[in-house]
């Protein structure tokens, strides 16, 4: 997947058409640097897996990069206009739509509102036209059209009436995708959609994601399974202790020596990003204590 | 023995204040049970109506529709001070906020410098006098039995059932909109809300200036019976408040007009059956401790509802069940 790339390959090199570009962004807590990203890009109109072992801090840049998080330094661009300090919500309206790892499912709502509420309807939402139905009628009508299909597609149409709190974990999942996509995002961000979802549903949903790459969308997901990985990513972002490591082409990056690290790391019995990360908050503790006792399991875990 | 009582009591259910409860609380449904803010100062926003309408009409000289003007910019402005700080916190830091608000406003107005204005802890008296003047009822004694009012007693209670039907009104066709959806949609998870572009805070804050609003206009109707008395105001106002949003049921529209009646009948009815006890002997109390033993029994009765109907009285249980 060479075509995608500007440059020789190597972690944060230039795309030849990027949707989104993000510099020097760091997020501290306490202590631990959960993200220190130095530069990155992330191919237009291309499925981009963002891969890394428990930790690395995935779930922390989608926060910074949507709004839902600030960052201690680095800026970054969507589509050329920079978003950083943008509120999530606008961050939503110019495009870039993302779910969350752990299930945001809108239980008193029926699935069908979870559905409407993933697109825009000005008029409704406004308060005073809101209370003048003809002048929302029409588009939530053709909403519903929309939500409908997206709902046939994602296996959900029988549950369509039903409270998504009554839905099962794997289809709270596919609900949260399929309205993330009602608004005809430019970008999805997607965190960890397969988890929980039954293996043949993922067939499905992978020829989905597919699909939503030849319409022009873009697709940035963080995954595990490595099968899913392989199967449709055009491009793969490592991450490990918040930074990006190593990034290729899925058959690349596997064999790349830093992933196999990053993620022998990861299975070993202590995750040793863990260990590392609780040394500085533990220099930052200046206790003796549990510093000694950190140290001792960061020397155990052969280093 | 006189059961008079008990024709009084069941009257209750159409009392002018029966229906300015019922039209805060159905404001404190659309900030608790759709929006899921958590107000515990709903009773400040009746104060802030009621003294704006009372100020207005009595200080002033205002004509009574700008009094009730007045009313809705002052709970407007009240809600702004209140959400424009901790709308973009957690949920607990309104909850403090508006129960500490509450109780500043009610302990402000009895400052003696402001006398002049608010009346100190006597309150102000006649504020209903303007709209009294409107009041095209010929004067009598209108009812049945022993159930009789006054011509100023029924156009009170005209406008304001009226005024909390037109509520219903509003917030029914509110909710059943795509605006509905978005706040009922926070009250389930702002964040996920907010990832859809949506702007929580302008929503929330358009909720709460809605359910606030409502509060005031209801502290206007609650004193048109009365005087102005700022101890009426006190937290037990918003318990109260509270006590019949979940009796109704919290998202329902027409629970706050059955809770409050219920409120209300239940509270005078023990009030009578308490009073023959006393009269007669049986009960080994006094006159004095009535009063409190009235609430006592509201809220036993309350938590045999908790348990058994938590949804209240005309909510849906499953929404019970699927609350987190
Ligand atoms: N709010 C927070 N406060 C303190 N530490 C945090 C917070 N959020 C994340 N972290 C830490 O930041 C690091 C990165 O977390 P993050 O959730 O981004 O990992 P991840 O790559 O998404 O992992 P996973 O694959 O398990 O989901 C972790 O060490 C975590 O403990
Ligand atoms: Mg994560």
């Amino acid at each position: 997947m060479s075509e995608l790339i500007a440059g020789e390959p190597a972690p944060g090199v230039a795309k030849r058409d990027p949707i989104l570009v993000a510099d020097h962004v760091t997020r501290r807590f306490g202590g631990l640097t959960a993200v220190d990203v130095e530069h990155v890009e992330i191919p237009a109109h291309a499925i981009t897996a963002l891969i890394g072992p428990n930790g690395a801090g995935k779930t922390t840049f989608f926060n910074l990069l949507t709004g839902f998080d600030k960052p201690n330094t680095g800026h970054w661009t969507f589509r050329g206009e920079q978003l950083a300090g943008v509120p999530a919500f606008r961050v939503a309206r110019r495009g870039m739509v993302r779910t969350f790892q752990l299930t945001k499912a809108l239980a008193l709502l029926s699935v069908i509102d979870n559905m409407l509420l993933g697109a825009s309807n000005r008029a409704g939402e406004n308060f005073f036209a809101a209370l003048v139905p003809a002048a929302w009628r029409a588009r939530d009508a053709q909403l519903t059209e929309k939500a409908d299909e997206l709902l046939r597609k994602f296996r959900l149409d029988t549950k369509r009436d039903d409270y998504a709190g009554s839905l099962s974990g794997g289809q709270r999942k596919l609900l949260e995708m399929a309205r993330a996509l009602m608004s005809d995002p430019a970008l999805v961000m997607l965190d960890e959609p397969m988890a929980g979802v039954n293996p043949a549903l993922t067939q499905s949903l992978l020829r989905h994601i597919l699909e939503l790459k030849e319409q022009g969308m873009t697709v940035l997901f963080v995954e595990h399974d490595m099968h899913v990985v392989r199967e449709i990513a055009d491009w793969v972002v490592v991450m490990a202790e918040g930074s990006v490591v190593a990034e290729g082409s899925p058959e690349t990056v596997m064999s790349d020596p830093a992933v196999i690290d990053a993620y022998l790391g990861a299975h070993h019995g202590t995750d040793l990003g863990t260990v590392r990360g609780r040394l500085e908050v533990a220099e930052g503790m200046e206790s003796e204590l549990v510093r000694s006792e950190v140290e001792g399991e960061a020397a155990g875990d052969g280093r | 023995m006189n059961w008079n009582f008990i024709p009084l009591a069941l009257g209750e259910a159409i009392s002018p204040t029966t229906a300015a409860y019922a039209l805060a609380t159905i404001g404190l449904v659309v900030h608790f049970g759709f929006t899921g803010l958590v107000n515990f100062g709903q009773a400040g926003f009746m104060a802030v109506g009621g003294y704006a309408f009372a100020i207005t009409t009595l200080k002033l000289d205002w004509p009574f529709p700008f009094a009730v003007l007045a009313t809705i910019v002052a709970s407007v402005l009240f809600a702004f001070v209140l959400g424009i700080p901790t709308l973009r916190l957690r949920a607990d830091y309104l909850s403090i906020v508006t129960i500490a608000a509450a109780e500043i406003i009610r302990l402000s107005v009895k400052t003696a410098e402001i006398y002049d204005v608010t009346g100190g802890s006597t309150g102000l008296n006649g504020a209903a006098d303007t709209f009294q003047a409107l009041n095209p009822i010929p004067p009598g004694n209108y009812g049945i039995g022993v159930l009789r009012f006054t011509a100023p007693d029924l156009w009170t209670m005209i406008v304001g059932w009226a005024l909390v039907l037109l509520a219903c009104l509003l917030v029914w066709a509110l909710m059943r909109s795509p605006w509905g959806r978005i706040v009922k949609g926070i009250r389930e998870d702002e964040d996920a809300v907010r990832a859809l572009g949506k702007n929580v805070f302008s929503y929330k804050m358009q909720a709460l200036v809605l359910g606030g609003v409502l509060g005031g206009l209801a502290g206007a109707l609650f004193i048109l019976p009365r005087s102005l008395q700022p101890d009426n105001y006190g937290t037990q106002l918003t318990f109260f408040l509270y006590t019949i949003m979940l009796l109704g049921g919290a998202t329902t529209i027409f629970g706050p007009l059955l809770g409050s009646a219920i409120f209300w009948v239940v509270l005078s009815l023990s009030d009578g059956l308490l009073t023959l006890g006393v009269d007669a002997h049986v009960l080994p109390i006094s006159s004095t401790q009535q009063g409190p033993i009235r609430f006592i029994i509201v809220g036993f009765a309350l938590m045999l509802l908790v348990i058994f109907r938590p949804q209240g009285i005309l909510g849906k249980r499953i929404e019970v069940f699927f609350r987190a």
